[in-house]
């Protein structure tokens, strides 16, 4: 039973040699030459405007969590809507009954305004 | 044409009422202007009604579900039947509860009844996934509820409390499941329970089941795992610390004593010797702290934890009879706690500013019939005749003696006996202290009172003709051994 675990095991050891191999090596052998823009943090190319660790708007949250719910939802949707045609009718019923539970969902959170940004 | 698996819709229907009722309680709410609080109770206590019809047959159907996934027979329907009457109590104590507070929350029901959904699959699961998922469903809704009571900073604190350990302990559960399939190959009970009778059971599956016993152990609140329980029982709404201290402890205690009884069984020897420890750990911690509270809801808190601790003694015990025992136990618990939470609930008030124990002095003066209720929830709960409280304590105690653990049930005695100064300082409070300033008289509604009337009543009832509960929960166990 373990056994067949071991590639596993090595996968994870091969990783882990690379890995550290690549800082080692490039802190070893690299040329330094620091300047005051190559140890400024990276944001996409774009001059840092200020300290990362800002207080987000809640509204964030829940549009995340929303999210979540829903982008899940799509993963049940895809391979279904794949082989639906195999499945009728009993597929499908269930189906739609998963997405009108979600629906109740998306009902409630439109009507308490949820969805509004302002 | 793909095959579809067998489906059985018929014994999963109580969960699957009060699943659509909660879908209703949420869409009806947000229709209704005024009073969705109460359409929202109506929904789930007629769904709970209905539920309690649909699960009779469950019974005696005694087959396996959902291809193994969960099993309909007397012993999910001996829990069942708990879940539907801890959730119909609670409904009926939180309508006078969000009356008092003055708030209009019918999510407040959808939320209970997805989350005995999920206590209802949790107790019929017979795969560990399909108790892990039943068991998030279950805890995710009472972490909600416990912070549902909004501007409460208390509430909160003690919601993300229970949320980081809860998903913590979570996480324990699902590792120890993780490695018995690495040891063994199989999630299902009936795999893992041939695994453990093969007799050659490794380290990492012995690893896993002492995870999956900290998981439950958490959930029941046994010490050493039961650091949260004071706290979150403090902060939550009074109605919810009751469902909390009945239904999520029964749903769990059912878990463990399928998955312990039914896969774990033939290592019963490696077991019960941690679980002895706990038990004793949890009576004495339990009631030891319950001695020096001065708040009724933390000293509840911690007699619940002492209660975890008796019914670990029927587990110890390892026969069928102190799993009946433990069965008789919860039935008993359910009806005297939740009781005992409506009467903290009445006298609470708005923002529950009388959860003192000072604050019931001269109730009996004042309000009779209350402090006669409240005397008799107590006296349930320190175990004295005739009331089931007695009963449930006699035979699990019962039960662990004919098992050979004098030592055990000593402790057990002895702690019990140490319980009754607490339980007995707030019938003192009630009947030989007068109050400095007179308060306010209580309002009764008829929910309350139908309440605190078939509690007191059941108590009563079920301690004096104990009988025909104890023999259907022998029957209930019977297809655990």
């Amino acid at each position: 039973m373990i056994e067949s675990y071991v590639p596993i095991l090595v996968t994870f050891l091969v990783a882990t040699f690379i890995g550290s191999a690549i800082i080692v090596l490039s802190t070893v052998l690299a040329k330094r030459n620091p300047t005051p823009i190559k140890l400024m943090p990276y944001e996409c190319g774009m001059d840092p405007i200020g300290g990362a660790r800002q207080r987000f708007s809640v509204r964030f949250f829940i549009i995340g969590m929303l999210f979540i719910v829903f982008d899940i939802e799509l993963i049940f949707l895809f391979p279904w809507a794949k082989i639906f045609n195999q499945l009728i009718p009993f597929g499908f019923i269930e189906m739609l009954l998963f997405v009108l539970v979600l629906l109740v969902g998306l009902v409630y959170v439109w009507k308490k305004g949820a969805l509004e940004w302002e | 044409m793909i095959p579809v698996p067998e489906i059985n819709l018929g014994g999963v229907l109580p969960a699957l009422i009060l699943g659509v009722a909660g879908l209703l309680a949420t869409l009806l709410g947000l229709f209704v202007r005024k009073g969705a609080a109460t359409v929202g109770a109506i929904i789930g206590f007629t769904a709970v009604l209905i539920a309690l019809a649909a699960n009779a047959p469950l019974r005696f159907m005694n087959t396996p579900a959902f291809s193994g996934m969960i099993v309909l027979d007397t012993f999910s329907w001996f829990f069942n039947l708990l879940i539907l009457l801890s959730v119909g109590l609670t409904i009926l104590i939180s309508m006078k509860y969000l009356t008092d507070q003055g708030l209009d929350l019918y999510e407040y029901f959808a939320i209970l009844l997805f989350s005995s959904v999920g206590m209802m699959f949790m107790v019929s699961g017979t795969h560990l996934l399909m108790i892990f998922v039943g068991l998030e469903t279950l805890s995710i809704g009472v972490y909600v509820l416990t912070g549902v009571l909004p501007k409460s900073s208390k509430a909160s604190e003690a919601s993300l409390k229970y949320l980081l350990l809860g998903s913590f302990s979570s996480a324990l559960f699902l590792y120890g499941a993780a490695l018995l399939y690495g040891a063994s190959g199989s999630l299902s009970l009936a795999g893992l329970a041939k695994y453990f009778q093969s007799g050659s059971v490794s380290t990492m599956g012995l690893i896993g089941m002492g995870l999956l016993l900290v998981g439950f152990s958490f959930k029941v609140a046994a010490v050493p795992f039961h650091m949260w329980t004071p706290d979150v029982y403090d902060g939550a709404p009074s109605p919810i610390t009751g469902f909390m201290s009945v239904g999520v402890k029964a749903a769990a205690f059912a878990a463990f004593l399928r998955v312990f009884f039914e896969c774990f069984g033939s290592a019963q020897v490696t077991w019960s010797h941690i679980l002895w420890i706990l038990a004793v750990l949890t009576m004495i911690l339990g009631n030891l702290a319950a001695l020096v509270q001065s708040n009724i809801k933390r000293m509840l808190a911690y007699s619940s934890i002492a209660h975890a601790g008796y019914i670990l003694i029927g587990m110890v015990a390892g026969t069928a009879m102190g799993a009946a025992g433990i069965l008789y136990y919860l039935l008993a618990y359910i009806f005297t706690n939740l009781g005992a939470f409506a009467v903290v609930t009445m006298v609470g008030r708005k923002g529950e500013a009388n959860i003192s124990i000072d604050d019931y002095r001269g109730l009996g003066k004042s309000h009779p019939a209350l402090a006669l209720a409240m005397s008799i929830f107590l006296f349930s709960l320190a175990g004295i005749p005739p009331t089931a409280g007695f009963i449930g304590k006699f035979t699990i105690f019962g039960a662990a003696i004919a098992s050979g653990y004098i030592w055990l049930v000593i402790i057990g005695v002895l702690t019990s006996a140490a319980s009754v100064f607490y339980y007995f300082r707030v019938v003192m409070k009630m009947y030989m202290e007068a109050p400095e300033v007179e308060p306010e008289s209580l309002k009764f509604s008829p929910s309350m009172a139908l309440a605190l009337t078939l509690t007191v009543m059941v108590v009563l009832y079920i301690g004096i003709f104990p009988t025909t509960y104890l023999n259907l929960a022998t029957e209930s166990v019977k297809s655990l051994f």
